[in-house]
Formats: C-alpha cells, structure tokens, sequence
C-alpha cells in the first residue's frame, strides 16, 4: 500500500476550514501530553488555558483587549501574505505608530480640543506606513527582499523607543522611571466602551475586518493583489503592476499596525514605556496564517489567540505552569496550520495496486 | 590610542564576530541547498540554554570535558530543532518562511520554558584552551587569547568554502539549490540532501547560542541571543551566498557591534548609545540595499531558494 499525493485543480475548501481548528484541537491534544510529561496536571492545565478565558465572563475584556491589536495587525499582513509579501515587521510599525501618535501629543499645546484623539490616531497610522515605507522601497527600488528589512528595522525600532522613553520622553515626574508622561484626558481612550466589557480597539478590529473582507472579495483591487501572489507572469499580462502591491500592501499593513499601537497606548496603557513592545506584531502573524489570511479567519483565530494569552496566564497562576507554555502553543499551532497545508492544495490517495517502478522511485525520494 | 585599547578592541571585535559567523556558515550551506530557514534565531537560543542546562547539570561530573559536551549537546539540540523546520517545508512543502518564523517564535518559547529554572546561575567560561604565557603579551592575546568556538568558527568557514566550491559532494549541493528538478531527474536525492544542509545549519545553529551562554556570559538570560541569528541571515544575502564576503562581512558587523560595547561602557560617543546599538541593524539594511541593487554576476542567491520540492507531484 502506498501513498500517493494528487495536486487538486482547485484548493480543497473543506480542508481549509477543518485545517485550522484540527490544529487548534492537536494543540490541545498534544499541549496535554506534554503538560503531563513534565509533571503538571494536563487536563486542568489545557482547560485553563483553552477554555476558562471563554467561560469566565470576567476574563471577557481580557480576551477582547488582546485580540484587537492581534486582529487588526493580522488582517493587514492577511492582505500582503495573498501577495507573496511577507512582511515580519509588524511589531517594529505597531512601535513607530504608538510613538508618532504619543509624539503628536506631546507637542501639541495640552488642551481639550477635540480633534486631538483622532490627529493622534492619524498619526499613528502614518507612522506605522512611514516605518512600512522603507522596506516597500528597498524592495521596489533596490529588489531588498523585505523579510529581512522589515525585520531588521523592529531592533532599530525597539532602539528608537529605548531612547524617547528614557531620554527626551522621559516623564519628569517618573521618579526616573524610563516612561513617557502619562495621556492627559483629551489625549486618551477609556479602556471599553462605557457600560460594556469591549474595548474600542475593538470595535475598530470588527470595523476593518469587514472593510477588509469587502476590500479582498469585492473589489478588483483584492484580485490583483492575489493575482500579483498566484501568478505573476498573470498579473503582470493583465495589468496588475507587481510594485504598486509591494507598496500598497505593506503601507496598508503597516498602517494597520501602527493603527493598533497608537490604540494600544491611548485606551490600556496610558504612556508609553519599556514594556510596551509585547510581541504582537508576531504573533499576528500566526493568526494571518491560522485564519487562512481570510479576514473572517483571521478574526475568529486572533481571538483564539488572545484566548491562549489570556488563558496562559491563569494556567499559570491556577496550576503553576511556566510562562512560556503560551508562546510554545502558539508556535505550535502554527506548525500544524502550517503541515497541514499539503492537504489543502493535494489529494492524498492510497494506491493498492503495485506502483508503476518510476512512481516508485519518486516516492522513495519523497 | 594606546596598544593595549587596540589589541582589546580586536578581541571584543573576534568574540563578538564569533556567533553570526557560525549561524551565518551553517545557513549559508542551508541555502545553497535552496532552503531558506527563518529558525536560525530561534535554533540558536535553543543551542544556547541547551549547552547551558548540560554545563551546570552535568558539569562538576564531566570536569574538563563538560563545555566541550555542552557545546555537542548545542549541536544536538540545534540539529535536532532544525528537523521540525525540515520535515514541515521538505516532506510537507509548507511555505518555508512561515515555517522559519514558527520555529524561531517555539525557540524563544521552548528556551525560556526549559532556561526557567537556570535564571541567576552561572558555570565557567568556556575560556582560551592555549596555556596562559603563550596570551601573555599583545600579539599573543590576539591570536591565542579566545574560546575554542572561535578557532572552530574560522576553521567552519573555510572548510565550507572549500566543501561548496572544491568538492563533488557540494557540487552536488550547489546544483540542488540552483535547480531541482534537473537535479532530481539526473538521480541526486533532493530532500535527502536537503534534510542534511538543513541538520548543517541548525547544528552550527546551536553551536552559535552556545557561545552566547557559556563564553560572552557563562549564564542563561531569556532571548539572550537578542537577534543576532537576524544579523546571520542578514549576512548571508551580504555575503553573495559565497564563504569568503561571508568572512569578511561577519567582521565587518562585528566591528559595528564592538562600536556598540564600547559606546555603551565608556561614553565616548556623542551619539545615545540607542544609536550604536540600532547600527548593526541600520547597516545590515543599508548593505542589503546596496549588494541587492548592484547585482554582482556569480552573487545570485540560488535559483531554487525558498522553493518547495514535492517530486510526487
């Protein structure tokens, strides 16, 4: 009996709806064994971390909190992903954004005008387009590959924050502390919505996954951008212009994430300060993936992945498991998002006749 | 500029070199072989908390041999983590930056799981091998003054060099790389060959985040390799994908980081110090730009490179 793989015509939809939660559901599975191995409670530590930030009403905003920013970055990087381009330094424009909306006001005279929470949010997505910009450039104008510009410019990011914190940013009143004054009202965003647990990055997460959705299955812009991915040589015959999409969508996916930073610092935290780089500018990217870079997807897996988060830490302090688990699930979960990709685009078959000796040959080789 | 400050810089400049210098050699062979793997950063700190977890275990028992253990088990568990990269984007064709990227973010993960209980401790430095009145004076400080890794570093790349331009074996490697299919039909197993540059590459992976945890400091710290294994893959692409720039660009970033240690210790600068330390990643955009846009003829990064090869197809 062997195995055979068929390339299917057309991707396998099933496949790409089961993929995604098999995977979430081996996470579990294997999360439990391993939990098990080195001396936990697996069950419990599972049902921590997967189930009670779904049950438990009060860990609701946790969840919400988290997802928004993961969302809202994800589906940008969903849209440069369908184009081929990878762009791994989300986290450095979630950076830049926060900064260039916290610089807004602090240079602004302190006073209640209005219009200072949306120039402040403004200026958080073009900070996050301008830090976008410069790998959409090395790659137009010098053929720079953008994984690695993209991410080499998160560590000059992360320095440029460093030095604004705890130099010319720093809080005179901080007790020395590296942190940048604290968002006067005016400046700031409450952390939910009045009278409810959703906290306005939020509702803007919902707002742009159905701008994204209509942006990607209803516009001509959406199929070039995943013909520019699919076929290049296509795209190019039909018009589509290959460099025009390595600009609009990372400037697009950076101006989401600069978006979800300045969000971030006006509604939870209130200042900017060394602990403000978390890591969502990566985690988004397993949840571009684990949504199968649709927005609907990616909606419902960031929230899978603040669950993890969020449920990461009552593990934590409910049956003790390190901090780490987390990040190991959500690498996890992406290593079988991403093995199980072959059965979206291939036909496994079982040949129960003897193989013709080339086929085998081929397979043997496999 | 007195002696001493020069002949002290050149060593800081050697040590610092050392890891991006053997995470860069064994991706370099990695990619030859036309596979890009994203792992390096995350094969290093599992490398790194791996020797350090064996050198304190097992270290009063092994005595002498514990870092040269220690170092081996880097290897090990470098080679060993660089599979899970493997059979994902060989066996099963995933997209193999994705798959680069998880393996690097379950590094980062797995290290700080099993670095946890080892915070705060300390083994020996993994020091020079050579008796101490051959580095007593300047001249021999410089060339016998360091850690084992560092000659073995040097040593890796030019039998690299020599391997991918003077051998059949690399031939045979290099031709996998530049095209795939050919190679397949002529009868040269692909994956095969692959899995091995692969295993290469995270072996000299792991051996790279040893050196951070048993010689720069003989601790383990979460991250601890703070994104050289970035600057390695950087350097790749600098390097033209040949052994020889790979050298001399590793030294060249090492200056830029030497820069940073010594802008950070003795306030020379006129800079923030935030400065130096964004440099070595300023710069490795900067020399992507220009050696991307020149073009160089014979500096192609491998046709195949990143390509998945599914020959039942």
């Amino acid at each position: 009996m062997r195995i055979r793989l068929e390339k299917r015509l057309n991707p396998s939809r099933i496949m790409l709806v089961a993929t995604p939660i098999a995977s979430v559901l081996l996470t579990m599975a294997l999360g439990t064994i391993i939990f098990e191995l080195i001396g936990f409670d697996g069950p419990h530590a599972i049902y921590e971390t997967f189930i009670t930030p779904i049950v438990a009403s009060y860990k609701w905003q946790d969840v919400l909190t988290k997802a928004a920013p993961l969302i809202m970055i994800a589906l940008g990087l969903s849209l440069g992903n369908q184009a081929k381009i990878w762009n791994i330094g989300a986290e450095g424009q979630y950076i830049v954004g926060a900064l260039a909306g916290a610089g807004v006001a602090f240079f602004l005279p302190n006073g209640q005008m209005f219009w200072i929470i949306p120039l402040m949010i403004a200026a958080g997505v073009l900070g996050g387009m301008a830090w976008a910009a410069i790998p959409a450039w090395l790659k137009t104008r010098f053929n720079v590959s953008e994984v690695l510009s993209s991410l080499m410019l998160v560590y000059v990011a992360l320095q440029v924050l460093n030095y604004l914190v705890g130099g010319p940013w720093k809080d005179p009143n901080g007790h020395n502390f590296p942190q940048t004054p604290p968002f006067t009202p005016a400046q700031s965003l409450p952390n939910v919505v009045p009278g409810t647990v959703i906290p306005p990055g939020f509702v803007v997460a919902v707002v742009l996954t159905l701008v994204f959705w209509l942006l990607t299955s209803r516009s001509v812009y959406g199929f070039s951008v995943r013909t520019v991915g699919a076929a290049p040589d296509a795209a190019r015959y039909g018009g589509f212009d290959a460099s025009r999409t390595v600009w609009s969508t990372l400037l697009i996916s950076g101006g989401a994430a600069g978006l979800a930073g300045i969000l971030e610092a006006m509604s939870q935290l209130g200042q900017i300060n060394l602990g403000f780089p978390s890591g969502y500018g990566f985690t988004a990217i397993i949840v571009s993936f684990l949504g199968r870079l649709h927005p609907i997807g990616v909606f419902l897996a960031g929230l899978i992945l603040a669950v993890t988060y969020v449920g990461g830490q009552v593990a934590q302090t409910v049956v003790h498991v390190p901090n780490a688990t987390a990040g190991i699930f959500q690498a996890t979960m992406l290593f079988f998002i991403l093995a199980s990709d072959i059965l979206v685009r291939y036909r496994v078959r079982v040949l129960r006749e003897a193989p013709r000796p080339k086929a085998a040959a081929a397979e043997a080789s496999a | 500029m007195s002696l001493a400050f020069v002949i002290d810089a050149l060593v800081t400049v050697v040590g610092v070199t050392t890891p991006i210098l053997l995470a860069a050699t064994g991706e370099l062979v990695a990619e030859k072989s036309g596979v890009i793997n994203l792992g390096v950063e995350g094969m290093m700190l599992i490398g790194a908390v791996t020797a350090f977890a064996v050198a304190f275990d097992f270290g009063p028992d092994l005595g002498d041999f514990a870092p040269w253990v220690a170092v081996l088990s880097a290897a090990l568990a470098g080679a060993v983590s660089s599979m899970l990269f493997a059979v994902l984007a060989l066996s099963l064709g995933s997209n193999q930056v994705a798959t680069g990227l998880a393996l690097t973010i379950f590094g980062i993960g797995l290290s700080s799981l099993i670095g946890a209980g080892y915070v705060g401790m300390t083994v020996p430095s993994f020091d020079s091998i050579f008796p101490d009145r051959l580095a007593a004076d300047p001249v021999g400080r410089v060339l016998f003054g360091y850690s084992p890794l560092v000659y073995f570093a040097l040593v890796m790349v030019f039998a690299v060099g020599w391997f991918l331009n003077r051998t059949r074996a690399g031939l045979v490697l290099r031709a996998v790389g530049e095209n795939d299919n050919s190679a397949h039909s002529i009868g040269y197993p692909v994956i095969t060959i692959r899995y091995a540059a692969i295993a290469f590459g995270g072996a000299l992976a792991g051996i790279a985040g040893s050196y951070f945890s048993m010689v720069i400091t003989p601790m383990w710290a979460e991250q601890m390799t703070a994104g050289r294994g970035w600057i390695a893959l950087a350097l790749v692409v600098f390097s033209g994908w040949r052994a020889g720039r790979l050298l001399a660009g590793a030294y060249f970033f090492g200056v830029l980081m030497t820069l940073e240690l010594y802008a950070k210790a003795s306030g020379f600068s006129f800079l923030p110090s935030q400065f130096w330390a964004a440099m070595p990643y300023i710069m490795a955009v900067v020399v992507l730009a220009v050696i991307s846009a020149r073009g160089v003829t014979g500096s192609e990064a491998p046709a195949c490179l990143g390509r998945p090869f599914l020959p039942s197809s």
